[in-house]
């Protein structure tokens, strides 16, 4: 091999080395600050970690949810055709007509919280204050029978209420269905 | 406007051209074509269309993709089905950026000018709605395969590998699952493993040799391949490292799979082996006793497809497909079958085989386990019935 060769072999070897390595840095990308990932992030966790300073009672959840939610979820958030029901179905879900709502069904109150204040109310998303969506959220558990009338919450108590299928959850067992072998 | 008028002159001309041709042949086949154009159209004679729900909640709906006029694998973007909750948002990809943050050494903000700097791969493979052709297992067979299968489509994506992002913030020890959020009105969230997003997830900015198109997240989207089609997140604005799921609304109280027993699975990520004839198929009507070329489509997300059958006698018998080059992993493969009616009623069904060795479940067995209220993530044979008049039915 001459020396030209030898150069190129070795010219290719330095080149392909730091792709190889997993950890290879572009220098791409400029810092996230505080600042700007306390304004974006707005995800919530079961634990409650991510839920902002606030609260709202019962009552004052009774007056957004027929100001902004009734017309579509119902009066009482029985739901119609198109739109999902909120309350009732407890005790329905091992039946031949299970009803899944936020009260029978959704494991973590901290979730109701989490997507009323993303993606509700439906034609506004994202446009209810902290404040009252701790307060709807209040209301919807109440309806289920899961707080009390006179509850408040607030980033300390939601992560603590417990919704009746929270137990209700079990891992994926797939493939369920018995492997055949193809017969041939 | 422009463009639209000039299609329609297209079609004028070419159908005149058709009439004339008929009655006085050659004298207007001289006539001029229209000259090129800056984007092309197809022809005006097809008229092959997503199929739309009546809705009134247009903002939060889904389009199918017409699966039974596709040929070979890729889904031409205009095609592509979609399912969004909070309506498209259009966003400017000059000032769109992906913020990556939580359990790392350094959040970083991405500018799409970043994104397309990195090094980059393309990839083929299907997305699928977890609710696709669900309502065959509660016992609601669809007409046609757009409406039965049609929240499935097939593109070739390209973007960087998202373990090569989460290589530029650094991972910490602790960190095991990520939150992906898009920017749409309801800022779509879905927790996915740490494994998965380091294995195969790219963050997508190109389909199919183009910019992704609006519906399919434009301008950037996860692609998590083979996973149910919700966890895809569209419109991509933020990747939240954290140490376990945060139980979003769409990994809870949606897309989990509530069983006989009253328990419900969850995560139910993987779309697993399943096949459907889409020609001919329900709505196709046979013109006679003779040749007829089956053919459908085959996919599996645990990897590639190893074999497609065919049964045109009640299940008695199956015979191979042949699969069509390329048989890639966690994409749609397309497989063919030679068949000779001979005008009596039968019916056409399609089963595959993934390389793990699972082979494509009838609807009995997945009812037998899943029961009737699950409607996510079936993936039973679909059959098709032949009536002696050569219609094609879902009965």
């Amino acid at each position: 091999m001459n020396k030209a060769g030898l150069f190129i072999i070795c010219a290719v070897i330095a080149l392909a080395a730091p792709t190889a390595a997993q950890t290879q840095r572009y220098n791409l990308g400029h810092p996230a600050t505080p600042e700007k990932i306390r304004e974006l992030d707005i995800s919530v966790a079961p634990d409650g970690s991510g839920l902002p300073r606030g609260h709202g009672t019962v009552e004052q959840g009774r007056i957004v949810y027929q100001t902004l939610c009734a017309n579509c979820h119902g009066d009482r958030g029985q739901g119609a055709t198109h739109y999902p029901a909120l309350v009732g179905g407890q005790g329905t879900l091992p039946s031949k007509n299970p009803v899944r709502t936020v009260g029978s069904y959704w494991p973590y109150a901290t979730t109701v919280w989490d997507f009323v204040h993303r993606a509700m109310p439906y034609p506004r998303p994202g446009s209810l204050s902290a404040n009252e969506t701790y307060a709807v959220t209040a209301f919807i558990l109440y309806l289920n029978g899961i707080i009390d009338e006179k509850a408040e919450l607030n980033e300390a108590t939601l992560p603590r209420v417990k919704m009746p299928n929270r137990d209700g959850f079990v891992g994926d067992p797939r493939p369920d269905v018995p492997t055949r072998k193809l017969n041939k | 406007m422009k463009r639209r008028r000039l299609t329609r002159r297209a079609f004028l001309t070419t159908a005149s051209a058709t009439l004339a041709a008929a009655a006085i042949p050659s004298a207007s086949s001289q006539e001029l074509g229209e000259p090129p154009r800056p984007y092309g159209e197809r022809s005006p004679f097809e008229q092959s269309a997503r199929f739309l729900p009546p809705s009134i909640t247009p903002a939060s709906s889904y389009s199918k993709t017409p699966l039974q006029d596709m040929f070979g694998i890729i889904t031409p973007s205009g095609l592509h089905y979609e399912v969004h909750h909070s309506g498209l948002p259009e966003i400017d990809p000059g000032t769109h950026e992906v913020m990556i943050h939580g359990l790392v050494d350094r959040p970083l903000i991405f500018t799409m000018d970043d994104l397309h700097r990195l090094p980059s791969v393309s990839r083929i493979h299907f997305l699928e709605c977890a609710g696709n052709s669900g309502g065959e297992q509660i016992g609601r067979p669809a007409a046609n395969p757009q409406r039965s299968h049609g929240l499935l489509s097939c593109s070739e994506w390209t973007g960087v590998p998202l373990r090569t992002l989460l290589d530029q913030v650094g991972l910490k020890p602790d960190a095991k699952w990520i939150v992906a959020e898009g920017m749409d009105a309801g800022r779509l969230a879905r927790s996915i493993p740490l494994d998965k997003a380091l294995d195969d997830v790219l963050v997508a900015y190109g389909q199919n040799g183009e910019a992704l198109r609006p519906e399919q997240g434009y301008p950037v989207r996860l692609v998590v391949p083979g996973w149910e089609g919700n966890v895809n997140i569209k419109w991509l604005g933020r990747i939240h490292v954290v140490d376990r799921p945060f139980m979003t609304a769409y990994e809870t109280g949606h897309y989990t799979d509530l069983m006989p027993d009253g328990t419900a699975r969850q995560f139910t990520f993987v779309m697993e082996a399943k096949s459907v004839i889409t020609r001919p198929a329900g709505g196709y009507q046979l013109s006679g006793p003779g040749f007829y070329e089956i053919t459908g489509l085959a996919w599996s997300g645990r990897g590639r497809i190893t074999n497609a059958e065919v049964s045109t006698d009640g299940a008695k018998s199956w015979l191979d497909a042949r699969l069509n080059e390329p048989i890639l992993p966690k994409a749609v493969t397309r497989f063919r079958f030679p068949w000779w009616w001979h005008g009596k009623e039968t019916s056409l069904q399609s089963r595959c085989t993934d390389e793990t060795g699972y082979l494509q479940p009838t609807r009995e067995e997945l009812v037998q386990v899943r029961g009737l209220n699950a409607t996510d993530h079936y993936n039973g044979i679909k059959i098709w019935y032949v009536h002696e008049d050569g219609k094609v039915g879902h009965e």
